[in-house]
């Protein structure tokens, strides 16, 4: 009943325009008045989600909702799946191709910096069918 | 407290046209009753509609030059963009001594005052890297008051200087002071200013809890008072004290080029500093150590008061540069004197986005907005007076707008009850009409 709900589309093959869901959603955070490190956490592990799906997902939608309590980020692509989930969570490991580095991504801190900035992550992984990561990150009273 | 801001507009020429509400960065306009107003709270000088007012109704005033028969001993503190609104100057000095010819009695170079700040910053960068990086600039009122409204984080990244001419004020007054042995209430100190927001500034600074300044003067207004005096300075007294890195502070990445060797990048634009800082927010840009931000495309040279276009103002300011010492000012001041470049009081943060301060209270309005927006047309018209659809639903429910002062929303209303179902697309103006060819050329 309470929970606020924000959806984005995003587009894939746009690096260009990555980043445009979580300043959207930092907008909305803030105008709720929220405590500044949970919209910088929630900001980045939006954004580092976004980006992965411009890269590797051909774009899909990221969920937000929002109660009193904590943030729930769910980011949805039908995507080719992550094929081992423990080496794509480690730093450094990346499977980006090579536009995506050429502009500077690719550098294998998208999932690690979704972990390093939630309270609680969990990705649900497909092979050929997609991804789905969901970020919750709790808002102190 | 609203702040009391230069930016205003005129009723007579206001037409009610819509053309300024959309091009504001923090959604300071609306119109109602065929005539735009603004919400003193979001403004933050910027000069945007200014630019973009095609009746000129939208402007922003200077202090009036009466303020200088208000004393008996007046100072005047050009800043560097003002040297680059002139046709064939080749020297700062024919400027400076035609101040002292209308009404000023002492000149002292806001770029002076530049020089020392940048100074200080590169004593300070020696000393050892800074609690939080990248730094950002403080030298535009505008982008301070936008980081206190909508980056509150990012307050502490600012650096703890005052502006440019806020120091000149100090100093200058200090120096007229053993000069004349006057009293200080009978000095009077005025900057000449680029912008809008500088008018702002002076009437409530944004780092000192005591204004130094008795007034700005519009470039504008003081430019055609000085070009008969400038043309009858024959042998001007030597007065300029500012070197290339003082003048180059009147354009956008002079800030960046007196602090010598860090890795420093310049932004321009108030819709470029916005995307920069959302970035730098978000921790996305830690390569840098530090941003010049100028609300103005190009810097001060573009500023709303100046006369000559920014790019032609550079060039000429450029020109002034040649032969000038790399820089004319260190900072030098002992003791108490230290803290003179530094602000009194913090940056504050302007909770002036927030829907309500109470956080629950903050969310069930979020809803409601949301459920709103997802009924209006999304045409963002502004029909209503508001820049968009969002911006529209949010003043409905902050009790600023009624849900019928959208005409789409009331022509449903008539339509249902009439009884009718179909919307007739021929009593729509055509861009909102469903069914419309597009236009061919004759």
């Amino acid at each position: 009943m309470e929970t606020i709900k924000l959806v984005y589309p995003v587009e894939g093959g746009d690096l260009i325009e990555a980043g445009e869901a979580s300043s959207k959603m930092k907008l909305t955070l803030k105008k709720l008045g929220l405590p500044q490190d949970v919209i910088r956490r929630a900001s980045i592990c939006m954004y580092e989600g976004e980006i992965n799906m411009v890269i590797h997902a051909d774009g899909g939608q990221a969920e937000v909702e929002i109660d009193p309590g904590q943030i729930r980020i769910c980011m949805t692509d039908t995507g080719p799946g992550i094929p081992d989930v423990q080496q794509a969570m480690q730093e450094g490991f990346s499977t980006a191709g090579q536009t995506a580095r050429e502009l500077g991504f690719g550098a294998g801190m998208g999932l690690p910096n979704i972990k390093r900035y939630s309270d609680e992550m969990h990705i649900d992984t497909q092979l050929g069918k997609g991804t789905t990561v969901t970020v919750l990150i709790k808002i102190p009273q | 407290m609203a702040m009391r801001h230069s930016v205003m507009l005129d009723p007579k020429r206001c037409r009610g046209c819509t053309s300024c509400i959309k091009c504001c960065p923090t959604e300071a306009i609306r119109v109602r009753g065929r005539r735009a107003t603004i919400l003193p709270d979001r403004c933050i000088d910027c000069g945007n509609c200014i630019r973009v007012c095609p009746h000129k109704a939208i402007k922003s005033v200077g202090d009036s030059l009466d303020r200088l028969h208000g004393f008996e001993y007046c100072v005047a503190l050009p800043e560097p963009a003002l040297y680059g609104q002139f046709h064939n100057l080749d020297s700062v000095d024919v400027v400076l001594n035609a101040l002292l010819k209308i009404g000023f009695h002492k000149v002292y170079e806001v770029a002076r005052a530049a020089e020392i700040l940048s100074d200080y910053e590169r004593q300070s960068i020696r000393r050892g890297p800074p609690a939080v990086t990248p730094q950002l600039s403080s030298a535009c009122p505008t982008v301070l008051r936008l980081i206190r409204m909508r980056f509150p984080k990012l307050m502490e990244h600012v650096t703890d200087t005052v502006l440019p001419m806020e120091l000149a004020a100090i100093l200058a007054r200090r120096e007229a002071e053993a000069e004349t042995g006057l009293s200080p209430e009978k000095i009077g100190v005025f900057a000449i200013v680029p912008c809008s927001s500088k008018v702002t500034a002076a009437r409530e600074s944004e780092g000192l809890s005591r204004p130094v300044l008795d007034g700005a003067f519009a470039i504008r207004d003081i430019y055609l008072r000085l070009l008969g005096p400038m043309r009858e300075v024959e042998d001007p007294a030597p007065l300029s004290s500012a070197g290339i890195l003082g003048l180059g502070w009147a354009a956008s990445g002079g800030e960046c080029a007196a602090r010598l060797g860090e890795r420093c990048v310049a932004v321009d634009g108030i819709e470029n500093v916005i995307r920069m800082l959302e970035e730098i927010e978000d921790g996305r840009l830690p390569e840098a150590d530090f941003l010049e931000l100028s609300a103005c495309t190009q810097g001060c040279v573009g500023g709303c008061f100046n006369v000559e276009n920014p790019y032609a103002a550079k060039l000429r300011i450029k020109g002034l540069m040649k032969g000038l010492p790399v820089s004319r000012n260190r900072f030098t001041l002992e003791g108490e004197g230290r803290a003179l470049v530094r602000r009194d009081k913090p940056l504050q943060y302007l909770p002036t986005f927030v829907l309500d301060r109470d956080r629950q209270a903050a969310m069930d309005k979020q809803r409601r907005i949301q459920e709103l927006e997802a009924h209006l047309p999304g045409l963002h018209c502004g029909s209503c007076g508001a820049p968009s659809c969002r911006a529209f639903a949010e003043d409905v429910v902050l009790g600023r707008a009624s849900m019928d002062d959208c005409i789409f929303k009331v022509r449903e209303r008539m339509r249902s009850m009439a009884g009718s179902k179909e919307e007739a697309d021929d009593y729509l103006p055509p861009p909102f009409r469903r069914h419309q060819p597009e236009p061919t050329e004759k």
